[in-house]
């Protein structure tokens, strides 16, 4: 069946070449290019950064290349309300925000498909490294490469909008896919970073955002150890930063308390926790177990897997781990995995270890 | 295809094509002193005089640019320069706050960079600078204006300007008055000498000529201050070798949409209000915007409420529709229209406009095919936009 498809293309050699097989799939492809800062950069500064000058020319070119009318959507007004604001709003809530997945949950995937989908197209499509298999998100072969944890958060509907070519393949072969289709960015280097922070810095730009204010660092009895510059400098399971002086045994920072403007920090073994508590569950390849039922869970991107059981209760998750895990941040996203299926996701909003009372809600 | 974007750039006239095309094949620099060179530069200058008869120069009037981006600069940097250099108080620098980025970006330039004063001047609802405000905007002090630059019509809502008597009133004052008439040529009476301004910008490849050559008309005595240095051609005003060919093609087009231009233009603006009527049928809160009667013959720029532009230009260019919303891009991202702002619009009408510009070829067909193309359009384009709030 021939569909009408959005191909959001960034400049990058995934979402060229997903727009290319769409297009060779037959279907009615039109390239755009989402503008998402209304003062975009000339050139891109290595892999930071994204949404230059230099991006948009390279969308505009592979779309030449493969032969698809192409256009430029201002998203910015979104992207700033959506995901620049949220993430500092995170922050300054002591959470540890992922705005990519938060872009493809309010940008890519809600006010670009909302707005494709009035216009009479049928699909969004996007270079993201993820299987789609009968309505379900799948890791993709490449799991260095896999996306399925920045997707996670759709929902079905969402998903039944939703083209992605690339999953079956490596970032090997869709380079080299790239090379053989004439498309000029096929060596252009990956992204890395958050796009809107071009120079990397995010504790810079965290304290333009939010100012700094000094305050203690602590352990877990409430001792002051050592004072910090800004507390959203910080996140779970950092080590790196804090500055104790040789005196202080190896600590890790174990949670941030905005309203005191407090670090607290302790010991590795401290970090372990094992019951999760996630808010605003999205449950694309499940129905929501009322009762703990066994899955694999991820916590982070990129991070590992980890055995646990999980239930939904009062519009919660609910997640004990089989084994305590470390590095568990307020504001990442809770993945559940059958296999390497999506089952759901949700946002982590408290954590603590079996028989503690839950820590930070 | 249905092309409505003649405003952007119109097709190129065959007998245009058929002397460039003899020029290309031909060799001479035009300012070589041997038989190459003179016969080049006899073509030039055939170009020159039949560019000056058409808009009503003198040849020596006429200096050659590459297009009305090259003259407009020349005209607001070069004059500019001229008359502050001779008396450093003459800083000011009268706009309408319609002009093209091409005298709107050189004139903040100046301000930025060079000391000068950019004002700015506003236009009423229908895009028309009232000759009153410029006096009064002279009248605050007259010795302290360098050049006053009005577009003779707009190249959005192609409103069209009273040049004469805003000419009139700034010459009383003894100061430089230009305007950029890249819109106007071929479509409205545009006399260099009757219109009383002092330059006024041209270009090729809205005529009917080739992209890549134009003319600043020059009266006598407004010399600017050059702004390309290099070989002194064009009386030392514009260096860089004359492009021939191009030329000839530009004054091919320019005398012939000069001989043509009273009927053209009566065509242009009975299919031009057939478009709109067409448009109003199917989409009855559309909006006119711009002069109902002063506008370019080939000019419809038309409001949707509640659409955006670009929405409906994509939507339209998927069926073979051609046109513009007229905004200005930058990496892409069509921002608010600078020119409906100045006439009262608020920045989300400011961006529910398309202009449909016709212009040769343009047919009832075509007009046809967008009535019935625009009413679905419109009606998707809604849906969208109320999914954005």
């Amino acid at each position: 069946m021939t569909l009408r498809v959005l191909a959001a293309m960034s400049g990058g050699v995934d979402s060229a070449v997903a727009a290319a097989r769409a297009a060779e799939a037959g279907h009615d492809v039109t390239g755009v290019h989402l503008a998402l800062s209304k003062n975009p950069q000339s050139y891109r500064t290595g892999a930071r950064g994204c949404c230059t000058v230099e991006d948009s020319r390279d969308a505009r070119r592979a779309a030449d290349v493969i032969g698809i009318p192409f256009y430029v959507w201002d998203m910015a007004e979104e992207f700033d309300r959506e995901v620049v604001q949220d993430f500092v709003a995170e922050y300054a809530a002591g959470r540890t925000p992922n705005p990519c997945l938060r872009c493809n949950e309010k940008i890519k995937f809600e006010a670009v498909l909302e707005r494709a989908v009035a216009l009479g197209f049928d699909a969004v499509c996007t270079g993201h490294h993820v299987r789609l298999e009968d309505g379900r998100l799948r890791r993709s072969v490449d799991y260095a490469k896999d996306q399925s944890y920045v997707l996670a958060v759709l929902d079905r509907e969402q998903i039944a909008h939703s083209m992605f070519p690339l999953g079956d393949c490596t970032k090997a072969e869709v380079r080299a896919e790239a090379d053989r289709r004439g498309l000029a960015v096929a060596d252009k280097p990956d992204s890395h970073d958050i796009c809107f922070i071009a120079d990397g810095d995010t504790a810079g730009f965290l304290n333009r955002r939010l100012g700094s204010e000094p305050g203690p660092i602590v352990d877990e009895s409430g001792e002051v150890l050592g004072s910090h510059d800004g507390a959203h400098a910080f996140t779970v399971g950092q080590r790196k930063g804090l500055n104790l002086g040789g005196a202080v045994n190896r600590r890790y920072v174990l949670s941030i308390e905005p309203v005191s403007n407090t670090v607290t920090v302790g010991s590795r073994d401290a970090l372990a926790v094992d019951r999760i508590t996630a808010e605003r569950p999205v449950w694309s390849g499940c129905e929501p177990p009322a009762e703990p039922t066994a899955f694999t869970v991820q916590l982070r991107a990129h991070g590992e897997v980890h055995g646990c059981r999980a239930h939904e209760r009062d519009g919660r998750l609910e997640i004990v781990l089989d084994e305590p895990a470390t590095g568990v941040a307020r504001g990442q996203a809770a993945v559940l995995y059958d296999g390497d299926v999506v089952m759901g996701s949700a946002t982590i909003s408290a954590t603590s270890r079996v028989g503690e009372a839950a820590a930070a809600g | 295809m249905v092309y409505f974007d003649h405003a952007a750039t119109t097709p190129v006239r065959p007998e245009a094509v058929a002397d460039m095309t003899a020029e290309f094949g031909a060799l001479g620099n035009a300012s070589a002193l041997h038989a190459a060179g003179r016969r080049a530069r006899r073509a030039v200058e055939e170009s020159r005089e039949a560019v000056a008869e058409a808009l009503g120069a003198t040849p020596h009037e006429v200096v050659f640019t590459s297009g009305g981006t090259e003259a407009d600069n020349l005209a607001v940097k070069g004059l500019y320069w001229a008359r502050n250099g001779a008396d450093p108080a003459r800083r000011r620098i009268l706009v309408s706050a319609v002009e093209h980025h091409a005298v709107l970006d050189p004139a903040h330039w100046m301000a930025e960079h060079q000391g000068a004063v950019v004002e700015e001047l506003p236009v009423d609802g229908r895009g028309r600078l009232d000759p009153g405000t410029l006096r009064a905007a002279i009248e605050r002090d007259p010795a302290s204006v360098a050049l006053v630059s009005v577009m003779w019509a707009n190249n959005e809502v192609g409103t069209v300007q009273p040049v004469a008597e805003l000419a009139a009133a700034a010459a009383e004052y003894g100061i430089w008055f230009h305007t950029d008439a890249v819109q106007a040529v071929g479509v409205e009476p545009v006399d260099f000498a009757a219109s009383g301004v002092s330059a006024l910008t041209v270009t090729g490849h809205k005529l009917g000529g080739p992209v890549g050559a134009g003319a600043l008309l020059l009266a006598r005595g407004v010399d600017p201050v050059p702004v390309l240095h290099g070989g002194g051609q064009e009386r030392e005003v514009r260096s860089g070798t004359l492009m021939t060919p191009l030329l000839r093609g530009f004054a091919t087009a320019v005398r012939l949409a000069a001989a043509e231009r009273v009927e053209h233009a009566a065509e242009l603006a009975t299919l031009r209000d057939e478009l709109v009527e067409a448009v109003r049928a199917v989409v009855p809160d559309a909006r006119l915007n711009g002069h109902p009667t002063d506008r370019l013959a080939g000019n419809a720029n038309i409001g949707f409420p509640g659409c955006e532009g670009d929405a409906l230009l994509m939507l339209l260019d998927a069926q073979g529709i051609e046109c513009s919303t007229g905004s200005a891009c930058s990496a892409g991202v069509s921002q608010a229209s600078h020119v409906l702002l100045a006439l009262g619009a608020d920045p989300d009408t400011a961006r529910d406009s398309l202009r449909f510009s016709l212009g040769r070829g343009s047919t009832r067909a075509d007009v046809k095919t967008l009535a019935e193309a625009i009413g679905p359009a419109v009606e998707r384009a809604r849906a969208a936009r109320a999914k954005r709030r």
